[in-house]
C-alpha cells in the first residue's frame, strides 16, 4: 500500500535552537498517529512544517496527490500547496479562534470553505453548512449565530465541521482537546472517532494528554528536544514503553 | 494457528536505577485451530505478560510469536493493526471505551471496523447482550457507569462479536455469577467447534477444566537467574 504521507529526516531550527529535528515516519490510510511529549519537544513545529505553515530547513514530504500520486510537497508550487491545504488537508487549532472567522456566521464559517473550493450554489452551501453543523451536533437554528456566541466546546466542534466539509484525505490536529473540561473533552473526542472512522480520514493529532491519544491514535510517536525517540502501536508505547523518557511519561499521569 | 518459540521478556525500569526484570526465557508452546490451552503458574509467573506479548501490547526481548503466517515480534505496527481487526481478538480483564458510547455500539464495532452491514454487526451484538443478560434497556447506555460484572459481560460480547481464528482470554469468567459463568463458557465451547486457536488465563479450576484442552506452566520459562 502507498504511504499517504511518507516523511524524511525533517528538519527545521529556529537560529540556534531547534525545532524538530531528523524526523522520519510513513502514514497509512485510515490511520490516526498521535504525537506526545513535553512542552518544548517540537510537535507543533513538526506539525506546523507538515501542513506547510513552516518551511523546514530540509528534508522530504511525500504526499499521495489524488491527481498525481506521491509528490514531495516542499517542491511544489505555492498555488499547487495552498490548494492542498484548502482540499486535501486540514488543520483544526488548539485555539478555535485560530481556526474560525469570527466575526462571520457559524454557517458562513463553514460555507466559505466551500466556496473556496468553487461552491457557488447559495442553497446548496447552506444546506451542506446546515448537515455539518448537524454533525458536529450543532443545532441548526444557531447557523446564523456568530461563533463568539459559542461555548469553547461548540466552537471547537464547528472548527471541525469547517474543516471536514470539504472531505479532506488529512486532517492534523494540535491540541484538539486542550482548555476543554473534561466532559466536554469526551464528546469531541467520540465525535473525531466516529469522524474518523466513517470518513476513512488520516489524521496526525498533537495532545499531551495520554487518555486522549490512548483512545484516539492507532500508533504514537514520542518527541523530546526535537527528537522522535519511540515509535509503535499506542497501546504497546504506554503499556510497555521503552525509552527512559516514555517510561517517565506513562509513569506520571496515574491511569490512562 | 499460534506458535510461539524462544520468547524472551524482560523489563528495564530506567527510572528506578536502571533495574532490570527478568520474565521470561525460552518460551515454547503451541495452540492449533479448534484447541484451548491454559496458561498457569503462580501470581507473578508471567501469564499476563505472555498474553500481552501475543496481542503485540507488550514487546519481547527475543524469540518470536507466529499468529497465522504473520511474526508478531516482527510485524510492523499496521500489520499487528489488521492483524487485530482480522484475525487476533483479546478479552482483557477490564473494559476500556470511548466514553458516550452506546454499549450497542461498543459490541458491534469490531464487526463494523471489519466493513460488516450495520444491521448484521448490531443483530450479532443484540444477540450476544441477551445471552450474556445485559437489560435492553441499558444497551443505548455507555458501559462506563455500569458494574464491574455488567462492564465485563460487555467486555465479553464485544471479544465474540467477531469469529476471530485466534482468540486471547484473560480471566474471562472473573467476577461472573453461576448462569453468566455458564453462558461465557458456551460461548468458548463454541468458538472451539468453529476452529478458533485460544489461549486463556483461568483461576477458575472448574472453568479450565472443562475448557481447556491442555495446560502450559509459565513458570517452567522463568528465567534462572530470576528463580
Ligand atoms: N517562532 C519561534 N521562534 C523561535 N523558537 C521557536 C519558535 N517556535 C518554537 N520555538 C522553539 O522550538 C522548540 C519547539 O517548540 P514547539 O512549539 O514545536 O513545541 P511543542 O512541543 O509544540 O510545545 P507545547 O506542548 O508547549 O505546545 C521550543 O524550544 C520553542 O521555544
Ligand atoms: N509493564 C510492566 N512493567 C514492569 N514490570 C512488569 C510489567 N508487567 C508485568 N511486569 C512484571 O512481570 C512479572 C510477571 O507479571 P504478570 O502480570 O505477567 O504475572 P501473572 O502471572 O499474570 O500474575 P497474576 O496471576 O497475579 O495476574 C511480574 O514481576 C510483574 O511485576
Ligand atoms: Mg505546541
Ligand atoms: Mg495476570
Amino acid at each position: 500500500m502507498t504511504p499517504l504521507l511518507d516523511v524524511q529526516s525533517l528538519t527545521k531550527s529556529y537560529g540556534g535552537r531547534i525545532g524538530c529535528a531528523d524526523v522520519s515516519f510513513r502514514l497509512y490510510p485510515g490511520e490516526v498517529l498521535g504525537i506526545v511529549g513535553e512542552s518544548g519537544s517540537g510537535k507543533s513545529t513538526l506539525l506546523n512544517c507538515l501542513a506547510g505553515h513552516l518551511a523546514p530547513d530540509a528534508g522530504e514530504i511525500i504526499f499521495d496527490t489524488r491527481a498525481e500520486g506521491p509528490r514531495d510537497v516542499l517542491q511544489m508550487s505555492e498555488p499547487e500547496r495552498r490548494m492542498l491545504g484548502r482540499t486535501d488537508w486540514a488543520f483544526v487549532h488548539q485555539n478555535p479562534r485560530d481556526g474560525l472567522r469570527m466575526r462571520i456566521s457559524a454557517g458562513g464559517n463553514v460555507g466559505e470553505r466551500l466556496m473556496a473550493v468553487g461552491a457557488r450554489h447559495y442553497g446548496e452551501i447552506r444546506e451542506a453548512a446546515t448537515d455539518w453543523l448537524n454533525r458536529v451536533e450543532i443545532s441548526g437554528d444557531r447557523i446564523d449565530d456568530r461563533p463568539a456566541a459559542f461555548s469553547g466546546g461548540m466552537q471547537q466542534r464547528l472548527q471541525i465541521a469547517r474543516n471536514l466539509v470539504t472531505g479532506p484525505r488529512l486532517v492534523f490536529m494540535d491540541e484538539p482537546t486542550g482548555g476543554l473540561d473534561v466532559s466536554v473533552q469526551a464528546r469531541l473526542l467520540d465525535l473525531i472517532r466516529g469522524l474518523v472512522r466513517r470518513m476513512g480520514l488520516s489524521a496526525i493529532v498533537v495532545t499531551h494528554d495520554l487518555a486522549v491519544v490512548r483512545l484516539l491514535a492507532d500508533r504514537l510517536m514520542v518527541m523530546k528536544g526535537g527528537h522522535v525517540i519511540e515509535t509503535g502501536l499506542t497501546d504497546q508505547v504506554l503499556d510497555d514503553p521503552q525509552a527512559p523518557y516514555t517510561q517517565l511519561l506513562v509513569s506520571s499521569v496515574l491511569q490512562v | 494457528m499460534i506458535e510461539v518459540q524462544g520468547l524472551g521478556k524482560q523489563f528495564t525500569l530506567h527510572n528506578q536505577g536502571g533495574a532490570v526484570i527478568p520474565v521470561l526465557e525460552g518460551a515454547a508452546f503451541s495452540v492449533a485451530p479448534g484447541e484451548c490451552v491454559a496458561l498457569t503458574g503462580k501470581s507473578g509467573a508471567g501469564k499476563s505478560t505472555v498474553m500481552r506479548i501475543l496481542y503485540g501490547n507488550y514487546l519481547a526481548q527475543a524469540g518470536s510469536v507466529m499468529i497465522g503466517d504473520i511474526d508478531l515480534t516482527r510485524a510492523e505496527p499496521r500489520e499487528v493493526l489488521a492483524l487485530r481487526r482480522e484475525t487476533l481478538g483479546y478479552v482483557s480483564q477490564f473494559l476500556r471505551v470511548v466514553p458516550r458510547v452506546p454499549t450497542l455500539e461498543v459490541v458491534a464495532e469490531p464487526l463494523l471496523a471489519l466493513g460488516a452491514e450495520e444491521q448484521v454487526a448490531f443483530g450479532r451484538a443484540q444477540t450476544l447482550l441477551s445471552r450474556l443478560r445485559i437489560p435492553e434497556t441499558l444497551w443505548s447506555l455507555s458501559p462506563t457507569t455500569f458494574s464491574g460484572g455488567e462492564q465485563q459481560r460487555v467486555n465479553i460480547a464485544r471479544g465474540f462479536a467477531h469469529a476471530y481464528p485466534a482468540l486471547l482470554l484473560d480471566e474471562p469468567t472473573a467476577s461472573l455469577d453461576a448462569q453468566n459463568r455458564e453462558t461465557v463458557l458456551t460461548l468458548i465451547e463454541e468458538a472451539k467447534a468453529g476452529g478458533a486457536a485460544i489461549v486463556g488465563i483461568f483461576h477458575d479450576l472448574e472453568a479450565r477444566n472443562r475448557v481447556a484442552d491442555r495446560e502450559v506452566d509459565v513458570s517452567a520459562f522463568t528465567p534462572r537467574a530470576a528463580a
